[in-house]
């Protein structure tokens, strides 16, 4: 049974692999992804670009438009002369707080969510699931109901507007987070495991220590990444907590962009824009996998 | 008998290590939230008092305009926000998912404004909606003098603005949980709804979409919770304006706090706040408990 | 009563890239025909079957389907209707749904979905199972609607795809049977791939048995069962499993004789398919159930074997001996007092025996 082509001309009998064309829905499946990737990426572009460019060219409107004489002036302004009030030390300010708060609050909470979350999974202690419950429930109270008394507590001890508060701060809100991250992962592994441990004599953190931290690697990296991102990018508990001298990179960004007097260097606000954006784009780009495995670790709460 | 020596210390170890989280839980989250519920009741000003007042101060708070607007607003974009992420996410993980060329690197494009502040959001969409130098500006220099994009400045558009950016922001989100959600599906079904002669497009609405009702919740949720706590954007963006126009109640709550000193409305503001959370996520929290449940039968 | 198409696979080659799973593949099923696809995993089987339902294209070669050329054809175009392993139910409808969607979305009246829907229902006994979603059923009864969804699509050919292997021993049984009785009730061709050989004995008319890609022999479970072509297929099919005994042939005056260690057999009434040569080393196939023993003693010797095991299996017992120096099974009748150091006489018909070369395990 021949088939008939569409000149009228005998067809090829079908045979072998069928021929494979781009039919419409396919284009438009393409055309969608296209449009979408544009969507997202032009404003990082457009970021870019500005911070290359020079207030004349700025001036001129043409934002998508690349620049004529790409220069990083804009960028050493924002790093070492940008002027957040009086101060005027550019943003590498903000970069050495936001590192300083980071390099103590993320082993911190890690360190205190590993080992509640180890103790809730393998341990039989008296309000353990109460316990886990709360955390469940409590991460979704908005950050306002508990600012105005943790500032007043810590005013009392001492601690208010200092480096040490805002990382306890990290540490407790991280807390529920981390806990539930570290449990689940604990509580997928075999429990023949902790038990020939505890057979051979392993006590609490000998077997934290020796075997279950070592086993978690994998959740180790997906913890480091969200409490990296998570800390570097907070806005409202370095500006409550952090004091004057320790305001993280995002606090200055936005007292340096929107706080200007007279017309804003815009090359110089996107620049700083960038240097924030920076560390948790590097996060991001080099983690691969391990971003998205975040997520989806975050985004089961029990 | 020694076995039982050795193990007593180590349990309370455990209780000893379960210490911090406990004093936290009680302290911070129980202590705190209780104290700040309580000043709300009272007659605080600048300082806490120590007058019991009932509701009057919710009282203020209702008829507070500023408040009204606050919430309102909130109400526009929590439910723009969240609708538009899903959908959008819906789409691209379902474009994604037909094993289109350049699949890593297009899931990379979508998600990386998730892993930045909603500060970077705020500025760089703020400038991109500049009216005299963005987007309108750009438009305008093509050819079409009448372009208007200058919502970033207007009374009743800003809101919208607000919706966009956090749409650039968070979608990518909406769609790796879904992608994932699709990946999860087995295999057989499609191959069962291709022989059953099933377009693709009507395999996806008709049973995918049904089956990822998890993968929507749980996406649903975690924006939801982003909604709630929506003030960094706002005060990177358009700080609350032009004017009210773009108020929510997280800066409400602490704007009076800080600047206009008056804790017993900023503190009624904050605990309105956490009845609605509790209103919302209380009754997913129980679905979640009964399908653990189910799932463990 | 409608007749099922006939199935043509020409030339097929099947494969991903660079890796080829299935060449030069040839297989003619007629119309009506019940031929199971039987092999381990990894043979092909299911890569054929999905290749003749059209959800993976082939390379090379023509599938034709009730005289169509149906190779670049979608499933849906092709007459068929599947029934997958896993159900691959739709969740969120009813039974009802499951069975009616595709014919909805193929325009089909509402009176004739609903009449097929009702007929098949019937058919396998789930009229009042309708309206449950699968969430809500049984594996046993979640197949019987994946096999209804499958008929009320009236295709010329069904596949199957390993339906029962999912399910328990005796949910198994119960399925096999009503999938025979639909083939009977039907007279629709069905291609069955399983790896279970009880399955493809009781069901088919004709057999493929499939290793490493390639269809090792072609016929009725008769055939198969009692010529198998070759030592795998041999092996593979038969519960309790074929006894192989290493040795030579020994062509004399009088006929060919199997010699193995203390073990002689003369080996007439037996059909040679391929010449036999002097001297060449073979291995003897026998069934247990083809070993007769004629009670102790009086017996000449050669022909004498001392039980080490006996295994009760219910229905009849299964001795152990050994013959020729290899581990030797045979069945005995369930009354049978035999015991463990017993001596019995074996007797062989040699016709009913399988002779394999031992390098190239090909059927002598």
């Amino acid at each position: 049974m021949r088939r008939v082509g569409v000149m009228g001309s005998v067809a090829i009998e079908p045979q072998g692999r069928k021929p494979r064309h781009m039919t419409p829905a396919r284009i438009g499946i393409y055309a969608f992804l296209v449009i979408t990737a544009l969507f997202f990426a032009v404003p990082l572009y457009v970021m870019i670009v500005t911070s290359l460019k020079t207030m004349d060219e700025i001036r001129l409107g043409q934002i998508l438009s690349l620049p004529l004489h790409p220069s990083l002036d804009a960028w050493r302004k924002a790093w070492s002369s940008a002027c957040t009030g009086l101060n005027c030390n550019g943003m590498q300010v903000g970069f050495l707080n936001s590192v300083k708060i980071l390099i103590v609050s993320v082993p911190a909470s890690i360190l205190v969510g590993s080992v509640t979350g180890y103790a809730l999974s393998f341990w039989r202690v008296r309000g353990a699931t109460l316990l886990f419950g709360a955390m469940l429930v409590v991460a979704f109270i908005p950050y306002q109901l508990f600012i105005y008394p943790l500032v007043r507590v810590f005013s009392v001890i001492g601690i208010n507007n200092s480096l040490i508060g805002i990382v306890v701060v990290h540490t407790i809100f991280g807390l529920p987070t981390m806990t539930l991250l570290f449990r689940n992962y604990f509580a997928a592994l075999p429990t023949e495991l902790f038990k020939a441990a505890r057979v051979d004599g392993a006590g609490f953190l000998r077997v934290y220590w020796s075997i279950m931290m070592p086993m978690a690697m994998p959740i180790l990296v997906v913890a480091m990444i969200l409490q990296v991102t998570g800390i570097w990018n907070d806005f409202i508990l370095g500006l409550v907590f952090a004091g004057r001298e320790n305001l993280p990179m995002t606090v200055q960004l936005n007292n340096i962009v929107n706080t200007t007097q007279g017309e804003r260097a815009y090359n110089v606000d996107m620049a700083a824009t960038m240097l924030t954006a920076l560390v948790p784009l590097i996060v991001y780009f080099g983690s691969g996998r391990w971003f998205v495995r975040g997520i989806a670790a975050g985004a089961v709460k029990g | 008998m020694p076995a039982r020596l050795l193990r007593l210390p180590s349990r309370f170890v455990a209780t000893l290590a379960l210490a911090p989280a406990f004093a936290v839980m009680l302290v911070v989250y129980i202590g705190a939230t209780g104290w700040t519920i309580w000043i709300s009741l009272t007659n605080s000003r600048m300082l806490p008092g120590n007058v019991f007042v009932g509701l009057r101060q919710y009282e203020s708070l209702f008829a507070n305009e500023r408040w009204q607007v606050s919430v309102h607003n909130l109400i526009i974009f929590g439910s723009l926000f969240v609708l538009a992420s899903l959908a959008l996410g819906f789409l691209l993980a379902v474009a994604i998912d037909q094993r289109v060329r350049g699949e890593s690197l297009l899931r990379s494009l979508y998600l990386y404004p998730f892993s930045m502040s909603f500060v970077v959001t705020g500025l760089v969409w703020q400038w991109l909606l500049n009216p005299t130098l963005g987007i309108e500006k750009l438009v305008r220099g093509l050819g079409f003098e009448a372009f208007r994009f200058d919502w970033i400045v207007q009374q009743d558009m800003a809101v919208y603005t607000l919706v966009i950016a956090a749409v650039w922001h968070a979608s990518g989100l909406a769609m790796a949980i879904l992608l994932a959600g699709l990946r999860g599906i087995d295999e057989d079904i499609w191959k069962a709804a291709r022989v059953d002669g099933l377009k693709t497009w009507r395999v996806y609405v008709s049973i995918i979409a049904p089956m990822l009702g998890a993968s929507f919740a749980t996406a649903a949720v975690l924006l939801s919770t982003a909604v709630v706590r929506l003030y960094d954007l706002v005060v990177a963006m358009t700080n609350g304006g032009p004017g009210l126009a773009s108020e929510v109640p997280a800066k409400f709550v602490m704007d009076h706090l800080f600047e206009r000193q008056n804790l017993g409305l900023a503190t009624a503001a904050a605990t309105t706040m956490l009845i609605t959370v509790a209103a919302v996520a209380a009754p997913f929290l129980y679905w979640q408990s009964k399908r653990q449940r189910l799932l463990a039968r | 009563m409608r007749q099922g198409s006939d199935v043509d696979v020409r030339g097929v080659e099947i494969g991903y890239g660079s890796v080829t799973v299935l060449e030069k593949l040839d297989l003619h099923i007629a119309p009506s025909e019940f031929v199971v696809l039987l092999g381990p995993s990894g043979c092909g089987k299911s890569t054929l079957l999905n290749a003749i339902a059209g959800l993976i294209d082939v390379q090379a070669g023509q599938i034709w389907i009730g005289g169509r050329n149906a190779t670049w054809d979608e499933p849906k175009d092709r007459g068929i209707a599947m029934v997958f392993q896993s159900y691959a139910l739709y969740p969120r409808m009813t039974a009802r749904g499951n069975m009616s969607f595709g014919l909805k979305v193929a325009g089909l009246p509402q009176q004739e979905i609903g009449r097929r829907v009702q007929e098949a229902a019937e058919t396998l006994k789930i009229t009042e199972l309708l309206d449950r979603r699968p969430s809500e059923l049984s594996g046993g009864q979640r197949q019987r609607v994946a096999i209804g969804r499958a008929l009320v699509r009236e295709a010329g050919v069904y596949l199957f795809d390993e339906p029962l292997s999912n399910l328990d021993a005796q949910l198994r049984a119960e399925l096999r049977v009503e999938i025979k009785r639909l083939h009977q009730k039907l007279k629709a061709t069905m291609i069955y791939v399983t790896h279970d050989q009880i399955e493809a004995l009781t069901l088919a008319d004709r057999i493929a048995v499939m290793k490493d890609r390639i269809i090792q022999q072609l016929g009725t479970p008769q055939d198969i069962y009692q010529r198998p072509a070759n030592r795998f297929v041999a092996s593979f099919v038969g519960s309790p499993a074929m006894n192989f005994i290493a040795g030579e042939l020994r062509l004399g005056s009088d006929g060919a004789r199997f010699a193995a260690q203390a073990f002689d057999l003369a080996l007439n009434g037996y059909r040679f398919a391929a010449t036999p040569r002097d001297g060449q080393k073979v291995e003897l196939g026998l069934r247990p159930e083809h070993i007769e023993t004629t009670g102790a003693a009086a017996a000449p010797a050669g022909t004498e074997a001392i039980i080490e095991m006996v295994e009760p299996m219910g229905s009849d017992q299964l001795a152990w001996t050994r013959l020729g120096g290899a581990a030797a099974s045979l069945r005995l009748p369930a009354d049978s007092t035999l015991r463990t150091g017993d001596r019995v006489s074996i007797a062989i018909s040699p016709g009913k025996t399988s002779l394999f070369d031992l390098a190239t395990g090909q059927r002598l």
